[in-house]
């Protein structure tokens, strides 16, 4: 058994984690210090991390298990970090995905070279249980997190609306840049509960950007969590996109979060039980629901940038196409997002995933035809990732999309 | 005005082509061209603009470029580009405004595009199987050209299933049908339909081909074969299939049509100057040269020479002799040694599909050479071929190739604690303990990194393998390519040669990847120091001192490789004829062999219900040797004595399920045998037949049955039993039934002794994406309610809801109780029937297997019939459920038990190791993502406790050979 992060780890460890969103886990990361946490997001891109990954992992399992795992171990051989104080953090969703098992890999491949290293389940469903671990998400943490998620969103979706089209190239990222510092000032203080305030300086802020008009092709980016966010996983589709010409369109993260809090209501209603954890999701869900809510009527009202979709439409584009039991991996929601961009005027969608992803053959792959059937116009690409699979190849199909977008009129 | 001439160019770089067309302003073809670019992609572009340069001086250019390999040198030369099935497609609607559907094969790529309803565009993804560079990949394995391939099929009487996913399937498909002797004419023909069956199943993904369909690309305009068998699988006639006489520059048309459109041009000269001036190199990562200096390679020459076999003269040599045959996938190898080990004879060649030719050619020199004072005293045969020439040429042995190769390796390294052996077609690895043979690992679902690849390569760039090998020895910026399947590789080389690697750069990167590729996807080590200290490398691809040098240079140490290392087989083989020397060797006669003929037949098994096609060679003799049987049935030899196997019991358990409810039906339900419904057809034909249905269940799964449905699938790179899946909904709306019943399950019945009891997301949804593909499914005629087998409160409610308007014949509650009885005396029968099954093994001093899979796996288009081939190896058969319960689970596992399915597998293991007569066997599907985590922790449970780890990896792919290995080799290493 792999060692346990202890609570006097917290004075000697730093803390590795993976990025996946970069604005978005800056946030995270910051919001631990106060809490005596020394973390660091691990950027390393390498051919290394690659080659560490299929080293130490099943080559077959998913590409992000062999990302984050390559990268953490790519970290530990660096030399950048001392193996006896360095602790890895890692996510673990719950469910009947892959996904769950990823920890386990992890300390599979840590067993033999750094017995040493602890690690840290960072998830919200129970798994892995334990009072005396030094690590321990609080009440206080995860409802700064729920902030800070609501915060990165919004950052991550008006920089997309302002970079395709700034004036003078770096301006938005300078914006975005100066909202990261003071939003992690805001969070040392009860500052950032005044999300109304604060949400409003931010769309001013980005709104005062001098852009051109907003006309070129947005193209959706939906798909597995990890492969849609991490420039690592994706070989940079939003630079990519950006390059051809593009205005890449990312559903926010707190989609994820309220997909997750929803399912186990949805289950307790398919399978006909009820009891606290349905209760405490379906609390949790509410909550997050109107501070959505919020965000959306502070954008809508200030009528310069599109808001994010309003999860209750996103489940009502669900229900048109599948059930929302379909709760493995991202399920259902990736069907939805599918669903509200083509409706939203995003026409033409990234569908991203691991190589062989499960769910996916369901909820991404599987859907296509009737969101096609639906939305005569929707112009929907999957795009698989791994180790094996060449940029140009991607960027092949991907081109074939836009030619598609493009009308051959356009041209 | 100027009064020069305007024109329109476009330029395809395809992956293995170049193409250009030059158009006037009217769109009259002035001038095409096709070329093959031998990955010399900028020369060979230059070098066409150069002839277009003399032939049109004067006029000017709209330059457009196009094709695969053409976006980065079309970026870097700043030349405009548009992406190739965009191209066409403006060539398609230009010339052929009434075509439905495209279909364009090149090189490396597949494309197809719908026109009508709904413009779509579909090009083949991480996956190259089916395409121009297959077809020539195949052709190099039966040593013909392309063309030559085209004309034997023509001439084909029947057809293989060949798998078509990928081009490596499919020739470990092809290549037990060359070693065992089938005609080349329906190889060739079976190699063209596996191309189509690609295109139809990979490409098109659930949209049906139909209407007018244009053809376009170099295959389909010079391969006649390839044309009719997408004529006849598409069934299209003369008027709805076009092959345009523009299809091989078809692209380069539509370039330049695109080209036309714009304002700009210029004269080729400064076409040219762009060209030259594009800056090559890029993205590339490269390692470290090989060898740093020609003394350093000397050095490596000389340590290697020492591991040399003494030789002896066959003209005068006295005594006894022994000869070894290894009949490998491609090639064939022999050797004859004296009592003492000296070589007497050797041979080593690609068998070029004829393997039993070369051996009767070389016997008969053997023969022809040897002093009458030397006598053969026995002979042994081994490899994918042996039982073929075992049967034609009265050998006295067949071993197992692992056996084989051990004794081999053994005689050079009395220590070898690790052998790999890398030949044309495969790797295999084993870890020696104790003297004996521990673990195995072969590659079955990848022959990358194998020594055919790196040969098709070197045609492909045009050389010969030898001097291809010998160019990587000394390259200064050898290309890191990776280490995945070939088809990928492919596109990494693509990638490479876009950024400007040299030749010299791609061989050693290849040799390189080839090392990566068996340690780290085939042995999956996590370190080079886990293979162990004393290694022996052998096979026919590390005589290429590339590959080796790269091993070592992975390893950072040295390792033995024999100057023999390609005939370590036959070798072996010599060696295990002398220890078991027989009394009289059987061996085919001097006379006898200068008289020896054989042809070969086809038929079709009639033994029981899989109908096996069978290749039949008959010998002079009178005997004969049949092959493509799955048991030894069809082989004509008696099926008495084979052991029991609970995997026959199991299937004709669930099919005998009641279908008949009392009295009259109110309705007929269909259920598919497909997925979960292997496990709980009991359950829902209790439901329904109570409930007063007439049940119906689709038909029981063979070829048909997939290609039934295949049009339907969506996602080509899930399992074969859910692709099955689709046919079996065809089947049954086929049959006429009032609604298919299909109920979506998150969660499995919770068995205990887990961290949860989740089904995978494929068996939990797998109805929703059946619904959401086949357009024949309605609300009404496809019901999938969701439910939890743990909650009877559920299935009730979800059945009340699912049948509303029925006058059900009782009441849903009482159904579902009576459904679990049901339920429950069906495992209680299965677990009985093991026990049964054990004893009588026991009786017989037999061992037994638990073929650990899942439940579908007793569908025998899935198991393709491998749990005949253990009965018939003399061992006893029982299945992971049924013995599950025995287990428990004393040690933490080390991953998250939470699908009730693989929990089976973990307690199936345990259990095992509480056993001393029983092995664990587990059955893999391809695209399994959850086995992935699976098996790594059925092999440590069984490893930890001394027990042997075996897997059976398999998919559409029904030919047995790699299997067969295993098998037997687990057999030898229990017999030790």
């Amino acid at each position: 058994m792999s060692a346990k992060f202890t609570p006097e780890m917290k004075k000697t460890h730093t803390i590795l984690v993976p990025d996946m969103l970069p604005v978005h886990f800056q946030l995270l990361i910051n919001i631990m210090a106060p809490y005596g946490y020394r973390c660091e997001l691990l950027r390393t891109a390498s051919r290394a991390v690659v080659d560490e990954g299929l080293k130490n992992v099943h080559n077959d399992t998913c590409y992000p298990a062999l990302l984050v795992i390559g990268q953490f171990m790519e970290a530990l051989k660096s030399g950048r970090y001392n193996p006896d104080t360095t602790a890895l953090l890692i996510t673990q969703t719950g469910g009947g995905c892959r996904a769950s098992n990823y920890i386990h890999l992890l300390r599979k491949a840590l067993e033999s070279q750094f017995p040493q290293v602890p690690v840290i389940s960072m998830n919200v469903s129970g798994l892995e249980k334990d009072p005396t671990c030094g690590f321990q998400l609080t009440a206080p943490i995860l409802l700064k997190f729920l902030y800070a998620v609501l915060y990165g969103d919004l950052l991550m979706m008006i920089a997309n609306q302002c970079r395709p089209y700034e004036l003078q190239k770096g301006a938005t990222e300078k914006v975005l840049q100066h909202w990261q510092r003071k939003l992690d000032q805001a969070f040392k203080t009860s500052e950032y509960m005044h999300t109304k305030k604060l949400y409003r300086q931010i769309l001013d802020d980005f709104a005062a950007i001098p852009r051109t008009k907003r006309n070129k092709i947005r193209v959706g980016i939906v798909g597995e969590i990890y492969v849609k966010y991490s420039p690592l996983a994706n070989n940079h589709l939003e630079d990519y996109l950006l390059s051809e010409g593009c205005e890449p369109v990312i559903p926010s993260l707190l989609e994820f979060v309220m997909y997750c809090a929803v399912s186990t209501a949805v289950d307790g209603k398919l399978y006909h039980f009820f009891d606290s954890s349905v209760l405490k999701n379906g609390l949790g869900y509410e909550l997050i629901y109107k501070m959505q809510k919020t965000q959306i009527e502070v954008v809508k009202k200030h009528g310069v940038f599109d808001p994010p979709h309003d999860f209750e439409v996103l489940r009502a584009r669900a229900d048109k196409y599948i059930n929302q039991g379909v709760s493995m991996g991202e399920g259902w929601l990736i069907t939805a997002e599918m669903a509200a961009l083509a409706e939203s005027g995003t026409e033409n969608i990234i569908c991203t995933q691991p190589f062989g992803c499960l769910p996916n053959h369901i909820v991404a792959k599987g859907m296509m035809r009737v969101i096609k059937d639906a939305y005569p116009n929707a112009n929907i690409v999957a795009i698989d990732y791994d180790p094996g699979a060449t940029r140009v190849n991607q960027e092949n199909r991907v081109k074939l999309m836009l030619a598609n977008a493009r009308k051959p009129g356009d041209l | 005005m100027s009064n020069t001439q305007k024109y329109a160019l476009g330029i395809d770089v395809g992956s293995t082509t170049v193409k250009t067309v030059v158009l006037d302003e009217q769109g009259t073809m002035l001038s095409h061209c096709y070329q093959r670019h031998l990955s010399r992609v900028r020369e060979t572009v230059t070098e066409q603009v150069e002839a277009l340069q003399k032939q049109f001086p004067d006029a000017e250019f709209s330059v457009c470029m196009t094709g695969s390999a053409g976006l980065g040198l079309a970026q870097s030369a700043g030349i405009p580009f548009v992406q190739e099935v965009h191209a066409a497609f403006l060539a398609v609607k230009h010339d052929y405004e009434n075509a439905d559907v495209v279909i364009e094969l090149g090189g490396e790529d597949a494309k197809i595009i719908f026109l009508t309803g709904g413009v779509e565009q579909r090009m083949n993804g991480s996956c190259a199987g089916g395409t121009g560079a297959f077809i020539d990949q195949m052709a190099t394995l039966l040593g013909i050209t392309a063309d030559e391939l085209d004309a034997l099929s023509l001439k084909a009487e029947k057809r293989y299933p060949i798998a078509s996913r990928c081009g490596v399937f499919a020739k470990s498909d092809i290549q037990p049908l060359l070693n065992q002797g089938a005609r080349r004419e329906d190889i060739a023909a079976s190699i063209f339909q596996a191309v189509v069956d690609q295109t139809v199943s990979g490409l098109a993904q659930g949209r049906q081909i139909e209407g007018t369909v244009l053809f376009l690309g170099g295959p389909l305009s010079f391969l006649q074969g390839l044309r009719e068998a997408f004529v006849r699988t598409l069934k299209l006639d003369d008027e709805h299939a076009i092959f345009p006489e523009k299809a091989p520059v078809f692209v380069a048309y539509g370039c330049a049509m695109f080209a036309k459109q714009s304002e700009e041009a210029q004269p080729l000269a400064e076409v040219l100057a762009k060209l030259a001036s594009a800056k090559t190199g890029g993205n590339t990562v490269t390692s470290e040269p090989l060898f740093a200096s020609r003394k350093a390679y000397e050095e490596f020459v000389a340590r290697h020479k020492s591991h040399d076999l003494p030789f002896a003269d066959l003209h005068t040599a006295k005594g006894d002799a022994y000869l070894g045959i290894d009949a490998g996938s491609t090639t064939t190898k022999l050797v004859l040694i004296t009592e003492n080990g000296e070589l007497l004879y050797q041979y080593y060649a690609a068998n070029r599909g004829q393997p039993l030719d070369r051996i009767v050619k070389h016997l008969t020199s053997i023969y022809n050479q040897m002093s009458p004072d030397l006598h053969i005293r026995g002979a042994a045969v081994t490899g994918y071929g042996e039982d073929f020439i075992r049967a034609g040429l009265g050998i006295d042995y067949g071993i197992v190739e692992t056996v084989a190769h051990f004794k081999a390796a053994s005689y050079f390294c009395p220590d070898v604690d690790f052998i790999m052996d890398i030949g044309g077609q495969d790797i295999k690895c084993f870890k020696i303990r104790n003297h004996s043979i521990d673990s195995i690992m072969l590659n079955e679902a990848c022959s990358s990194g194998c020594g055919s690849f790196i040969q098709s390569f070197a045609q492909a760039l045009g050389y010969e393998i030898a001097e291809f090998s010998q160019l990587g020895l000394f390259a200064e910026h050898p290309v890191d390519l990776g280490s995945r399947c070939t088809v990928f590789m492919n596109s990494s080389v693509k990638q490479a040669q876009k950024d400007g690697a040299t030749v010299e750069d791609i061989s050693a990167g290849l040799s390189s990847s080839i090392i990566k590729n068996a340690v780290y996807k085939v042995i999956r080590a996590k370190s080079m120091e886990e293979l162990g200290e004393n290694i022996v490398v052998q096979g026919g691809t590390f005589l290429n001192d590339a590959v080796l040098r790269s091993f070592e240079m992975e390893l950072g140490r040295p390792v033995i490789r024999p100057s023999i290392s390609g005939l370590m087989g036959a070798f072996g083989a010599a060696l295990y004829a002398k220890e078991h020397r027989p009394e009289q060797t059987k061996l085919i006669t001097p006379e006898k062999l200068a008289e020896f003929t054989y042809k070969s037949t086809n038929a079709k098994c009639g033994g029981c219900t899989a109908h096996c096609a069978l290749n039949i060679v008959h010998f002079p003799d009178g005997g004969k040797f049949v092959s493509g049987n799955r048991c030894e049935r069809g082989a004509g030899k008696s099926t008495e004595h084979t052991m029991p196997s609970i995997y026959d019991y199991k299937y004709q358990r669930i099919l005998e399920c009641e279908k008949k409810p009392q009295g009259t039906p109110i309705g007929k339900v269909g259920l598919p045998l497909a997925l979960s419904f292997y496990e709980q057809m009991p359950f829902w034909t209790t439901v329904f037949t109570k409930l007063g249905f007439e049940v119906e269940i689709s038909r029981e799964s063979d070829r048909d049955v997939y290609y039934q449905g295949q049009h339907t699938i969506p996602s080509d790179t899930v399992c074969y039993p859910a692709k099955l899946a689709h046919g079996h909904v065809e089947d049954l709306l086929e049959k006429g039934v009032d609604f298919i019943f299909w109920p979506c399950m998150s969660y499995n019945v919770d068995e205990g002794e887990n961290d949860n009891h989740y089904n995978c997301p494929v068996v939990a949804y797998y109805p929703e994406l059946l619904k959401a593909n086949n357009p024949r499914l309605t609300e009404e005629n496809f019901r999938l309610p969701y439910m939890d087998l743990n909650r009877p409160k559920s299935v009730t409610a979800a059945l009340k809801a699912c049948l509303k308007g029925y006058s059900l014949q009782c009441s849903p509650s009482d159904a579902v109780a009576a459904a679990y009885v049901a339920q429950e005396q069906y495992r209680k029968d299965v677990a009985a029937k093991a026990q049964e099954i054990i004893a009588q093994a026991r009786e017989q001093g037999k061992k037994i297997i638990v073929l650990a899979g899942r439940p579908y796996h007793i569908d025998k288009e899935i198991n393709h019939g491998l749990h005949k081939l253990i009965t018939s190896l003399g061992m006893a058969v029982v299945s992971e459920d049924s013995v599950a319960a025995l287990g428990h689970l004393t040690d933490k596992l080390g991953v998250l038990n939470q699908w009730t399915y693989h929990a089976r597998l973990y307690r199936a293991a345990q259990y095992v190791t509480t056993q001393p007569d029983m092995q664990l066997v587990q059955l893999v599907s391809f695209g399994c993502g959850i086995d992935a985590v699976t098996t790594d922790e059925v092999r440590t449970i069984l490893e930890r406790n001394g027990k042997l780890y075996t897997q059976l990896k398999i998919d559409e792919i029904n030919n047995l050979g790699a299997a067969k290995i295993r098998l037997r080799s687990l057999v030898a290493a229990m017999e030790e």
